[in-house]
């Protein structure tokens, strides 16, 4: 096994309890009024919208991304969500659906969820799915390499997706339902920026658990560090798993005072998320009309 | 001085509800928890006997919430015939309970939990406004672990053959209590559920600005058909406390409260030789490792010395940090201080409420202008504070001194001062350089060092990796002049039992 | 006039292993049957008992510190060393006014006392100590710990078992203690110093004087630096003197009949501090 390198002796030690009463605390904050009608427009707005199953098909595509611009017909004064989300096939249809609605556009890449294609086939899909018109790429990191102890592998594999998105952002998955401790979660979250991320992502959404509060803490942790150390922000996504406005808020409340205001935009914020944006609009229509909301009343795409 | 400026220029009217935006960083929107479910009556009067009766003087006195400077309520303030009518009350009642079949003992006491659990809300909203405690606090620790004392006690009612080995055991007979206000209802219950427990009875002293929840409990107490006397509950000032620790017919004391009244009480009982149990002041080191998980170590000091308002005696008051860790210690613990939000004790989202009384709020002042005038540098939260009741803005020392005022005296408000070290060992003594030895709190990844470091702490509890936890299973008390005696677990049961051979 | 003459022992106080005299230069005669004189005894004066309590707290890390295998070891070997001498002390008993008889059987009684205290220093923590299931993910337990340097008065009587039953639970239990001999038999605890000294037990652990009780007892009681008093056989009012001034520092207070003597563990846990620690537990 290859020592350890420098830049992974800033990773400190991650306390679990202490990581869950922490988020206790932030799921305690009450988010109401004005406050909570700002705060889930925001949300609307960092919301990828993603689609990412076998059965996805064009059709299915173009619906997702008429919602992704016009969430809420009933609402015109509702924000455009922050991207939407596809497979590499997808893309194409996706970029035409999208064009000049300022949505932006993701695509997973490099052999995604498992990541377990050669590391050329993966750059290759890269290149192909920025070619088709992606600006943001969902990468998988080598989890199997990375639990092995093979850290300067997975750091050479993310530059080198780096260097394969061009001008796309890069968002590195961890995946870290698969990665288990919050100290391998913050080592993982250490090396992707180092490596070139711009946004680091908890999961591939595959499987379960998928985001939570608690990884997403140790992450946005790693985030405010490195930051200081650098002076370079690093964007930050939850995904899986987030399925209620109340969570999607509890979210945010741990953005704005684990890292700032400065965070709290869709450049900097993204939830990976399909069913949210339905309870978001429900929430908003409930502030609007005083009345709780039936999903009748909100498309299924 | 410094100190009450910075506090005067932070003073700032909330801005309007309507133009908050969560981006902007400004306060969330007011969430106050609904108070109209708790009664407060206009008056209250003595629990002697299982009655309420008014003090025999007919002397009030009014009960203010902190946070408003408002009148709650008027209560009884007792005085000597009182102390008098509620000792008999509980020698009265002594040979009953004591003879009680210990099961059914345990059961009032379940009963008693389990009606401060149904109405946990009403206690939660009555211990803030009467205290100044922010509602998180009162609804998520003072209110459930006091449910919890007397859900752990009452089980231990019967089993007190099986605590000491060795030993037959005989409960003591009428105990004195005495409590403090920075945890009123949570003190109350510290106290009472091992005393009926082990089969005594009990004359409770609320504290003076907080006897608000004590008689509500007094109310719980009747509710649950507890026989008469067995518990009794006088309101009123030191005074009444004087004269209860003084009387000739009481088998024990139990008191929490501040050092130099520990010390006149136990002086006090010299005579008689009456068994005392003590629970005093304290002035924590918070030791923190360079190998520390740093961001939860920060979440530990604030937790350590920002929770109640730094109302707690065993407050992590003193923060020791390793030179190559401190600047990010200190510049992560400024960012965190500006995310506390201070006022409203009923607001939800409030992480520091109002200072339980004007004069504490006096002597916190006084202790920080003296640490400003002895060299130390100050830095406060730059969070408003609101414009009426009593606040003091989340504070830290740094550039402090062993030999200065705040390093060594007991603040009892939400003031740190930190120092920093280079070994484990100079850590160590001067964590243990104090007349107290009540709490002390480790940070660090390593087992040997963890294990060494709370060995090496002389202090009653030591949290490591954690601070200012509390539950009915662990023993709480202090070594040195911290107090005598632990309340809580097994331990806890002793100060209220002979131990016969 | 052929018989030799024999050599006497000057007593001297025992202060951090070693046998100063005095610093006052006082002593006082002790008088035997007849009013013999059987030695002169060290009249030790506040400064003695202020070294003392130095010397207790430079022991106090050591000792506590030790494993208590260790002390259980000590305190085995000065049993041993007192069964050789035993002879020696019963006489000794026996000059201060002890019958033989009794005084062969207090030696022995001594030395079993020490024995059984000896077996207690590796058991009474697991005895004392607490596991507590507390309702959150932390390890949570209890401990005792010594409390630190305590001020032994022993019993008037008997010599040597009393004093013995005065200092083992204390210094079985990790504290190092300051102990005032009783003034009857002050030439017991002096020797009890010298087979203390010879069984390794480290210099500070015990310290022992001997002079007056009424002038030693307001300076042993209000010595910041004393954290407890075991008084043995002392009088109502003495008690009463010693709980007014333990306020000063919270000194924690054993005050037991000169009669009780027995082998206790609970008298090793009055000098004992209950710490307990908090740590979380998970696996991730």
């Amino acid at each position: 096994m290859k020592p350890v390198p420098r830049y992974l002796q800033h990773s400190p030690p991650v306390d679990a309890v202490g990581i869950t009463e922490r988020v206790a605390r932030f799921k305690t904050r009450s988010i109401k009024a004005a406050t909570k009608v700002s705060g889930l427009k925001l949300a609307l707005s960092m919301l990828d919208l993603t689609t990412l199953e076998g059965k996805d098909s064009p059709g299915k595509v173009r619906q997702l991304c008429r919602k992704a611009i016009t969430p809420d017909p009933a609402d015109p004064s509702l924000p455009h969500v922050g991207a939407v989300c596809v497979y590499p096939t997808m893309v194409a249809t996706a970029h035409k659906a999208l064009k000049g609605s300022g949505v932006h556009l993701a695509s997973v890449a490099t052999s995604f969820p498992s990541g377990l294609g050669t590391l050329a086939a993966r750059l290759e899909e890269i290149r192909y799915a920025v070619g088709e018109g992606a600006d943001e790429i969902d990468m998988v990191i080598s989890r199997g390499r990375f639990l092995a102890g093979e850290f300067n592998y997975v750091f050479d594999e993310i530059a080198a997706c780096k260097e394969a998105c061009g001008t796309a952002h890069l968002k590195v998955i961890l995946e870290t339902g698969e990665l288990h401790t919050y100290d391998n979660v913050r080592r993982a979250s250490d090396l992707a920026m180092e490596a070139g991320a711009d946004f680091i992502k908890t999961s591939t959404g595959k499987m379960a658990p998928a985001a939570t509060p608690e990884v997403t803490l140790v992450m946005l942790q790693a985030i405010q560090d490195y930051h200081e150390r650098t002076g370079r922000m690093i964007g930050m996504k939850p995904a899986g798993g987030i399925r209620d406005a109340k969570t999607a808020l509890s979210y945010l409340v741990m953005v704005r005072e684990v890292l700032g205001p400065d965070w709290l935009n869709p450049d900097w914020f993204r939830f990976g998320a399909s069913t949210l944006a339905n309870d978001i609009l429900m929430q908003l229509a409930k502030q609007r009309t005083g009345h709780y909301a039936s999903p009748d009343y909100f498309s299924n795409d | 001085m410094a100190a009450k400026k910075k506090n005067k220029k932070a003073t700032v009217a909330p801005s309007p509800a309507d133009n908050r935006d969560f981006r902007t960083g400004e306060l969330y929107a007011p969430a106050p928890e609904a108070r109209d479910h708790a009664t407060i009556e206009a008056r209250y009067d003595l629990f002697i006997g299982g009655k309420f009766v008014p003090a025999e003087n007919g002397k009030v006195f009014a009960t203010v919430n902190p946070a408003t400077e408002e009148t709650l309520s008027e209560v009884a303030a007792a005085g000597a015939a009182d102390v008098d009518r509620a000792v008999a009350a509980a020698r009265k009642a002594f040979p009953a309970w004591s003879r009680l079949k210990a099961a059914e003992r345990g059961k009032y006491l379940f009963r008693l939990a389990r009606l401060l659990q149904e109405r946990a809300r009403e206690f939660a909203v009555i211990e803030s406004l009467d205290g100044g405690k922010p509602i998180r606090e009162s609804r998520d620790i003072d209110i459930p672990l006091a449910a919890a004392h007397f859900f752990y006690y009452a089980g231990w009612a019967d089993k007190l053959a099986y605590a000491f080995p060795g030993r037959n055991v005989a409960p003591l007979g009428v105990a004195a209590q005495i409590i403090p206000w920075n945890f009123p209802l949570l003190m109350a219950a510290w106290k009472i559920a091992p005393a009926l427990a082990c089969g005594n009875t009990v004359v409770l002293k609320p504290a003076e600005t907080t006897p608000l929840t004590a008689l509500k409990l007094a109310e719980l107490i009747a509710d649950a058909d507890l026989p008469p006397g067995v518990v009794n509950i006088l309101t009123g000032n030191g005074s009444t406390g004087d004269a209860l620790v003084r009387h000739p017919d009481i088998d024990k004391v139990a008191f929490t409260g501040s050092t130099a009244v520990g010390k006149r009480i136990q002086k006090a009982l010299a005579a008689r030789g009456t068994p005392h149990t003590l629970e005093l002041g304290g002035k924590a080191a918070h030791i923190i490792f360079d190998d520390a998980p740093i961001d939860q170590a920060v979440e530990g000091i604030v937790n350590g010395i920002f929770f109640n308002q730094g109302h707690v005696c065993c407050a992590g008051s003193r923060l020791l940090v390793q030179e190559g860790v401190a600047g990010t210690i200190i510049r992560k613990l400024k960012r965190r201080m500006e995310t506390l939000i201070v006022g409203d004790p009923l607001d939800k989202n409030t992480d520091i409420g109002a200072i339980n009384s004007r004069a504490q709020l006096e002597r916190i002042r006084e202790l920080v202008d003296s640490g400003v005038r002895e060299g130390a540098s100050l830095h406060q939260s730059a969070q408003p504070l609101p414009a009426k009741g009593y606040w003091f803005a989340p504070t830290i020392f740094t550039d402090t001194a062993q030999s200065q005022r705040i390093v060594q005296e007991e603040i009892f408000g939400p003031v740190l001062t930190i120092s920093t070290f280079r070994t484990p060992d100079e850590a160590v003594d001067k964590a243990n350089n104090t007349p107290y030895g009540l709490s002390g709190g480790v940070w660090t990844d390593k087992g040997a060092r963890i294990f060494g470091a709370t060995r090496a702490l002389r202090a009653g509890v030591v949290w490591a990796n954690t601070f200012n936890r509390f539950d009915p299973a662990s023993p709480f008390g202090g070594y040195k002049e911290s107090g005598l005696g632990r309340e809580g677990g097994l331990q806890g049961l002793a100060p209220y039992l002979h131990l016969l051979p | 006039m052929n018989e030799r003459l024999p050599v006497l022992k000057t007593y001297k106080l025992f202060i951090g292993g070693k046998f100063p005299r005095t610093e006052s230069g006082r002593a006082r005669a002790l008088k035997g049957k007849a009013g013999r004189l059987i030695a002169n005894v060290s009249l030790a004066s506040r400064k003695d008992f202020r070294n003392a309590v130095v010397a207790a707290r430079a022991a106090f890390p050591g000792w506590s510190g030790a494993t208590a295998y260790l002390r259980g070891q000590i305190l085995y070997r000065a049993a041993e060393m007192l069964e050789g001498r035993a002879a020696q002390f019963a006489d000794e008993l026996n000059a201060q006014g002890t019958p033989p008889a009794r005084a062969r059987r207090e030696v022995a009684d001594a030395i079993d006392l020490l024995v059984h205290y000896a077996g207690w220093t590796d058991k009474f923590p697991a005895l004392f100590s607490t596991v507590n299931p507390v309702a959150s993910a932390h390890f949570n337990f209890s401990v005792p710990e010594p409390t630190g340097i305590v001020a032994v008065i022993a019993p008037p009587a008997p010599g040597l078992l009393g004093f013995i039953a005065a200092i083992a639970p204390v210094i079985a239990g990790g504290n190092t203690a300051v102990a005032l001999a009783s003034p009857d038999f002050p030439l017991s605890a002096i020797s009890l110093a010298e087979v203390l000294h010879d069984s390794d037990l480290p210099g500070g652990v015990v310290n022992i004087l001997t002079g007056d009780l009424a002038e030693l007892l307001p300076h042993l009681s209000t010595h910041m630096d004393v954290n407890g008093i075991a008084a043995h056989g002392q009088s109502d009012e003495t008690h009463r003197l010693l709980r007014e001034n333990a306020a000063l520092n919270i000194k924690r207070l054993a005050l037991h009949p000169a009669t009780n003597l027995s082998g206790d563990p609970y008298k090793i846990l009055a000098f004992q501090e209950t710490k307990t620690t908090w740590h979380p537990t998970h696996l991730r």
